[in-house]
């Protein structure tokens, strides 16, 4: 049976079509959902993609966090039942919606970023990442005004010292994140926030690479081969 | 009607690069002597009927889930 993988359309979701071809690309089948229908179609993971959910208003991603189709969503993915990957703007409503700690805020530049960057993958035992190796390197590309991660020093520290930074930026992070921070999980492993862009990077004819393809066979492997993830070390 | 103002700050430890921005503007636009600015947001909530503590209570609902984001920012209520 072919792993189903809802992707969300929220009103200003620009990258939805783009993750719904990476999930095809991965060989699983992607299910399309609307922002206003309170149904998750019985999916096995979501993809919550890039782009300016409802405008961008208020701060980025905190109007989304209140769209119908999240009450089914957020309890399912906090209890690590359910596996999400935030992109960009879905890593930032998965801050706001507290999924993951910390929040985005506007790039030390103040300018938007665009560029292809190269990350370091460092957690491999998260239902996105477990196709990559500890330490591989992926050039993605990153598109951003409000990339910026930032958190208290307890958390930063709690993040490390329990292997929860996802990816880091190779270098210096272009966006002033803290301890160069370019992707992160929650304790269980299931829910992970990733500001570049994997979704562009699965082809070689339309992106930098194909490193992103990982992300999306590693949800395929998690879903129909049990690829295990951490277990939760702490609530 | 009632009219309660939530202004909502980035917290003292977060970095405001928009705030620097204006800093910088202000030393060459010739007004000496600014050493920090720090940009916020006001809402202007307008609540139907009186103002009672349980209508208070929501807006301070209403700040904290949505208006400001715990996590980097701070807010602050008064009755106007």
């Amino acid at each position: 049976m072919t792993a189903r993988v809802g992707v969300i359309t929220f009103p200003g979701s620009l990258d939805d079509r783009d993750a719904m071809r990476a999930v095809r690309i991965a060989g699983a089948e992607p299910v399309p959902l609307w922002h206003d229908d309170a149904d998750l179609k019985g999916v096995d993971a979501v993809v919550l993609p890039g782009g300016f959910s409802y405008g961008d208003y208020l701060r980025c991603g905190a109007i989304a966090q209140f769209a119908p189709v999240m009450t089914e969503l957020v309890p399912a993915a906090a209890s690590g039942r359910l596996p999400v990957l935030g992109i960009c703007n879905g890593f930032q409503i998965l801050c706001e919606s507290h999924l993951l700690p910390g929040a985005l805020t506007r790039n030390r530049s103040l300018h938007f970023i665009n560029r292809d960057q190269a990350l370091r993958i460092e957690a491999v035992d998260t239902a996105w990442t477990n196709r990559y190796t500890t330490g591989q390197e992926a050039v993605l590309v990153l598109k951003s005004g409000e990339g910026n991660y930032v958190a208290d020093t307890e958390t930063l520290d709690e993040l490390e010292r329990t292997g929860r930074v996802v990816a880091r930026y190779v270098g210096t992070a272009p966006n002033g994140s803290q301890r160069d921070i370019a992707g992160i999980t929650n304790a269980h492993g299931n829910v992970v926030g990733l500001m570049p862009h994997p979704e562009h990077a699965v082809a070689e004819l339309t992106g930098p690479s194909v490193d992103g393809l990982g992300f999306f066979t590693s949800i395929l492997a998690h879903l129909t081969e049990g690829s295990p993830v951490r277990a939760a070390s702490t609530g | 009607m009632a009219r309660v103002i939530v202004d909502v700050m980035l917290k003292p430890e977060i970095l405001d690069p928009q705030g620097q921005a204006i800093v910088g503007a202000c030393g060459r636009l010739g007004f000496g002597g600014i050493t920090q600015v720090r940009q916020g947001k006001r809402f202007e909530v307008e609540v139907e009927g009186e103002l009672d503590d349980a209508k208070l209570a929501d807006v301070r609902r209403l700040a904290e889930t949505m208006l400001a984001n715990p996590v980097i920012e701070d807010f602050e209520l008064r009755v106007e």
